[in-house]
């Protein structure tokens, strides 16, 4: 129940995009086509499952017991990009077809500051090994949800009418606004 | 006057947040209040003049295969420092904050400038440019503070200016922030039409 809680917490009642806003350059910037919103969904959530559990394990099995928590920024920021790196090469390898439908998304994850901030996130909040794992996945399916469905609205605003002064950026922010005043229906939910 | 021009173009021109749309987290995340705006605008200019400073400095001996990750050492250095100095001396604001002081780390506004602009020119252009893009940064994110402060709790800077009762707690929730920016943005785009 305690682990369903978090999950359920990370997914919708603290969605990473739209009530927490992290990662919002990535929310709006490959959000055009639902392609590229799935692409970008797929690779995060695979990223972030494995960068947290690494983070995890650097954290509390290297810089805590070496007193070196005050690293912790620029070694987790070097954790997360060295991984992407190893990533790559492996899928490259051994899973061509996952690599070609991810292709240009990995080496952008690197700069999404979702990934990082889930490292910071389930440190901060104490989490276990296993606690931190089910956090992650929450967040990224989260991600996913958020941003699959906001490709979906701004590919039928393509063909809407929009006032001048609205069109492009601004149409999407205040669609934006629109789905987050949904998301906050969630607060409270199952007592959360 | 390159110098002038360096320092004004991220005020209006190539507005970090308005114009270019790079470090939009901590721009809607922390504008609840202007107090809090202002705090972040802080962090983000010591980092960003900082990273700028040292990146100008060293470029010449810096190997051009690996800079992104130099870059990312001295930034992340800048953090860790702007980081404790907060949590000593700042704790109520740092802890409103939150994760978004080490995450100045990943702001693409940060990186953007060490690698198209210090990374190419002497130091004072880059520290210039520095101060500049974080005016542009400050005046966007205090702006859009205010408003939502003032519209969320009738107040500015903390100063109550009109019965609470009467504003719409909306405006300081998340969708509050998506709809500021928005409409800014709309309005951005009215003006400069107009002056053309």
């Amino acid at each position: 129940m305690e682990l369903f809680g978090i999950f359920f917490a990370a997914f919708l009642i603290n969605n990473i995009l739209l009530i927490r806003f992290i990662a919002l350059c990535s929310f709006f910037g490959v959000s055009t086509k639902i392609d590229t919103a799935i692409g970008m969904s797929s690779a995060v959530v695979f990223v972030m499952t494995i960068s947290s559990a690494m983070s995890w394990i650097v954290y509390h099995a290297v810089l805590s017991p070496l007193h070196l928590e005050f690293l912790r920024t620029a070694i987790f920021i070097l954790v997360i990009a060295s991984l992407v790196q190893l990533e790559e090469l492996y899928m490259k390898k051994m899973v061509p077809n996952l690599y070609k439908a991810m292709g240009i998304y990995l080496p952008l994850i690197t700069t999404n500051c979702a990934i990082l901030a889930v490292a910071f996130l389930a440190i901060d909040y104490k989490y276990n090994f296993i606690q931190s794992m089910v956090y992650s996945v929450g967040v990224s399916f989260g991600y996913s949800l958020a941003i699959i469905l906001f490709a979906y609205i701004r590919e039928r605003m393509a063909l809407a009418l929009i006032p001048k002064w609205f069109q492009g950026y601004p149409i999407a922010f205040i669609t934006a606004a629109l789905m987050s005043l949904a998301f906050l229906g969630f607060t409270g939910m199952f007592g959360l | 006057m390159s110098l002038w021009q360096d320092f004004n173009a991220g005020i209006v021109k190539e507005n970090p947040v308005l114009r270019i749309m790079i470090g939009l987290c901590p721009v809607l995340a922390v504008s609840t209040n202007a107090i809090n705006a202002l705090g972040m605008s802080l962090a983000v200019a010591f980092v960003l003049i900082g990273s700028n400073l040292v990146v100008a400095a060293i470029r010449k001996i810096i190997p051009d295969q690996i800079r992104i990750p130099i870059f990312i050492i001295i930034i992340s250095t800048f953090v860790t420092v702007c980081d404790y100095i907060m949590q000593a001396y700042f704790p109520a604001l740092y802890t409103s904050l939150g994760v978004f002081v080490p995450l100045i780390v990943v702001n693409c506004i940060i990186l953007g400038r060490a690698e198209a602009f210090a990374y190419k020119n002497p130091v004072l252009n880059s520290v210039l440019d520095g101060v500049g893009m974080s005016l542009g940064f400050t005046l966007a994110l205090v702006s859009i503070g205010m408003i939502r402060e003032f519209l969320g709790m009738g107040a500015v800077f903390g100063h109550q200016l009109i019965n609470p009762a009467a504003t719409a707690l909306l405006m300081i929730l998340p969708p509050g922030a998506f709809l500021t920016i928005g409409f800014l943005m709309a309005g951005l785009n009215k003006l400069e039409n107009k002056v053309q």
